[in-house]
């Protein structure tokens, strides 16, 4: 019985052709050989995203809650200080939807990609240990941080239900498109940070400082005409600057949602053709996306070692 | 067996790591050029080139940092090669260590889960055997707890327990079998075992060399990252024993220069044994021969109250027999030039097999003055109806 068993093993392996111990580089069969490598491995990213977001949780009393109570208390200090105080309230009817719209997008692309930096980092005892396709690693938080994401939505979803102003009709479209823009950007970032984090720890730390200039420089706690209007008015090169703050994704994003839920200031301005500059954003990000992944793959290898 | 295929091939495999002194970018952009003066190139593997058929137990040996687990985490696929391939036929499961991936807040059960996944194995699959983990594991209602309870025996056995249950074609193992209690340990041998039945390729890392012995078809020696040795365990082991032997003399050697002044100078300068029939250098004991062990001693100064030892191991190091002339009732004249010693073993009670004899001298406090754990060695071919090392005469009748 037992030699049986050996010989049939034996005879099956004889069969199989010898393959590389390790992933290919090359460029496009590379991609796809990748591609099927992460997918044969989903369920193992489905039971990261759930330890991600068990564990982080597991002692504490209210649980999941938690990762609502910040966004909200960051909409409460924003209402209040730059609404109220500030008096933003003033020029940006239905200032809280506003706001809120804006910042659920960036605390999902935010958390992505500080997160996703340091995801490899984080595992290094598995990195360092057993080989996986390493992708898992950033595409976990991606998941995680969705989980978030989803609750978040359907609470922006119920407020202007509430406030009876619910989004209805063709704005829907820029829903999809501005959350495709933001999953693959942000993705392809996560990717491209979470590899050259391995190598330069100060990358982490850069990170969390450029996001914060980001926060800024999207319209999430200011309108975008305001910023338009500011911009238009520097002497120089005002049409240049203007096209800059357009060219940043997560600007395009934020203004994406808010043309979405924010039904009170479709009377505003928005950028001339949005729907086109997320398109060509969304094409341009998914170059990026392939290209940092190609990064990822080539850096990978040296990843037990690094670290 | 003889046509099983090859389950890896590593062809010419070097791997060098690049020691960066600094790591942070202020110092790399600041001066790079210095920052190139901080490397240091270091050779883990260097040019190896292995074969491994299907069904076979590879025991990977060698000092600390010889690159035994660069070799292996270049197989798992886990470090690139700097040159050269590896290339693999078959599933690969590598426990190079135990509960990678467990979190500390999840439960025993999820943990199970979440750690089959990682190594490879599908929800189903974990689901049907899920009973048979618990069960081997021997973690009981605990299960359920987080796994940040457990005692680190408990953490370990879940691990195994996990780990033992994948359906690998090939399996690494790098130093993880010694873990748990008593019984566990014997019960994750006999997996090992069956593993090897079922004609699955195994590749052990470990510096238990009695364990080795036991388990391995063969045996490679890494040494500064080349291959040294590859073949029949006792051969590849006694290479590497050897080589052990001789880095502990050049401690002692470097140690006895510090503290040269009070360690009298004394040492063999020859040992032999030799039997009546078989004069040569590596004599072949017949059964009922007489070994005789010569040994030829010098001494600078004089050495009052010494020792002389005499011992017989394997060629892995085991020590079968040792003797000393305090043991034996012998008082010996103080040692001053030069001296000749005999040593009579007239009932040989050794099986088949090869043997080394090793000496060694002590002054009054037991302090070691000179030891040849290598000095000679000899072979046993006796009429034998037995395996091992002890020889014994043995009866067996039916008594009903």
């Amino acid at each position: 019985m037992s030699t049986t068993t050996a010989q049939k093993r034996a005879e099956r392996l004889a069969q199989e052709p010898l393959r590389p111990a390790e992933p290919t580089y090359s460029l496009f069969r590379g991609t796809l050989a990748n591609m099927r490598d992460i997918a044969s491995r989903r369920e193992l990213l489905g039971l990261l995203v759930n330890r991600e977001f068990t564990a982080k949780y597991k002692d504490s009393a209210l649980g999941f809650v938690w990762s609502l109570i910040r966004p909200l208390a960051l909409l409460l200090i924003y209402y209040i200080a730059l609404g109220k105080f500030m008096g933003a309230e003033k020029n940006i009817p239905s200032f809280a939807i506003f706001i809120y719209s804006g910042l659920t997008a960036w605390t999902l692309y935010s958390e992505i990609i500080s997160i996703g930096t340091s995801s490899v980092v984080n595992n290094s005892g598995l990195v360092k240990k057993i080989y996986l396709p390493r992708e898992v690693f950033p595409l976990s938080v991606v998941g995680s941080a969705s989980i978030n994401f989803a609750i978040q939505l359907a609470i922006l979803v119920a407020a202007t239900a509430v406030t009876g102003k619910f989004p209805t009709g063709s704005r829907w479209w820029y829903l999809p498109l501005s959350l495709a823009l933001l999953y693959v950007f942000a993705t392809a970032m996560a990717l491209l940070l979470s590899a050259t984090n391995v190598y330069l720890r100060d990358v982490q730390y850069l990170v969390e400082v450029a996001l914060m200039i980001l926060f800024w420089a999207s319209p999430v706690v200011y309108s975008w005409q305001m910023a338009g209007n500011a911009l238009a008015a520097s002497r120089a090169g005002g049409r240049l600057l203007e096209e800059l703050y357009l060219a940043n994704p997560a600007t395009l994003i934020v203004l994406g949602f808010q043309r979405v839920f924010w039904v009170a200031g479709s009377d505003r301005p928005f950028p001339a053709d949005l729907g086109a500059r997320l398109g060509t954003a969304l094409a341009a990000s998914l170059v990026i996306l392939w290209i940092s992944q190609r990064v990822f793959a080539r850096m990978q290898g040296n990843f037990a070692q690094e670290l | 067996m003889s046509t099983a295929p090859n389950v890896i091939e590593v062809r010419n495999v070097s791997k060098h790591f690049v020691i960066h002194k600094e790591k942070s970018l202020k110092e790399r952009v600041l001066n790079p050029r210095q920052s190139r003066r901080y490397r240091e190139e270091f050779r883990a593997l260097d040019g190896v080139s292995l074969s491994i058929a299907a069904g076979s137990t590879v025991g990977l040996v060698g000092p600390n940092g010889s690159g035994k687990s660069t070799l292996l985490k270049t197989i798992g696929g886990i470090i690139h090669p700097t040159s050269g391939e590896v290339l693999l036929r078959g599933r690969l499961a590598a426990l190079l260590e135990l509960g990678a991936g467990f979190h500390p807040d999840l439960t025993g059960r999820e943990n199970v889960y979440l750690n089959a996944s990682i190594l490879g194995l599908s929800r189903e699959f974990t689901d049907r055997n899920f009973d048979a983990i618990v069960d081997f594991s021997g973690i009981g209602d605990f299960i359920d707890t987080q796994v940040k309870f457990y005692s680190s025996g408990m953490y370990v056995r879940l691990a195994f327990a996990v780990a033992v249950h994948v359906d690998p074609d090939i399996l690494l193992v790098d130093e993880v079998l010694a873990v748990g209690d008593e019984p566990f340990q014997r019960k994750c041998l006999d997996r090992i075992r069956t593993f090897q039945k079922e004609g699955r390729t195994i590749i052990l890392v470990s510096h238990g060399m009695d364990q080795v012995a036991e388990f391995c078809d063969r045996v490679v020696v890494l040494e500064h990252g080349r291959v040294v040795a590859d073949g029949e365990p006792q051969d590849a082991l006694s290479v590497l024993r050897a080589d052990f032997d001789e880095t502990r003399r050049a401690d002692l050697e470097r140690q006895r220069e510090k503290q040269a002044d009070d360690v009298p100078h004394a040492r063999f300068i020859g040992v032999g044994a030799t039997t009546l029939a078989d004069q040569s250098l590596r004599p072949v004991v017949g059964p009922g021969e007489k070994l005789t062990i010569a040994m030829e001693i010098v001494a600078d100064e004089e050495v009052r109250d010494w020792t002389l030892g005499v011992g017989i191991t394997t060629p892995i190091g085991t020590v079968l027999f040792q003797t000393t002339n305090d043991m034996l009732g012998i008082e010996l004249q103080p040692l001053r030039g030069h001296h000749r010693f005999v040593l009579d073993l007239p009932h040989l009670a050794l099986g088949d097999g090869d043997y080394t004899v090793a000496t060694s001298l002590y002054d009054s406090t037991g302090r070691e003055l000179h030891a040849v754990p290598n000095a000679c060695q000899f072979s046993v071919r006796s009429a034998a109806t037995s395996r091992g090392p002890v020889a014994m005469t043995a009866q067996l009748m039916q008594t009903q």
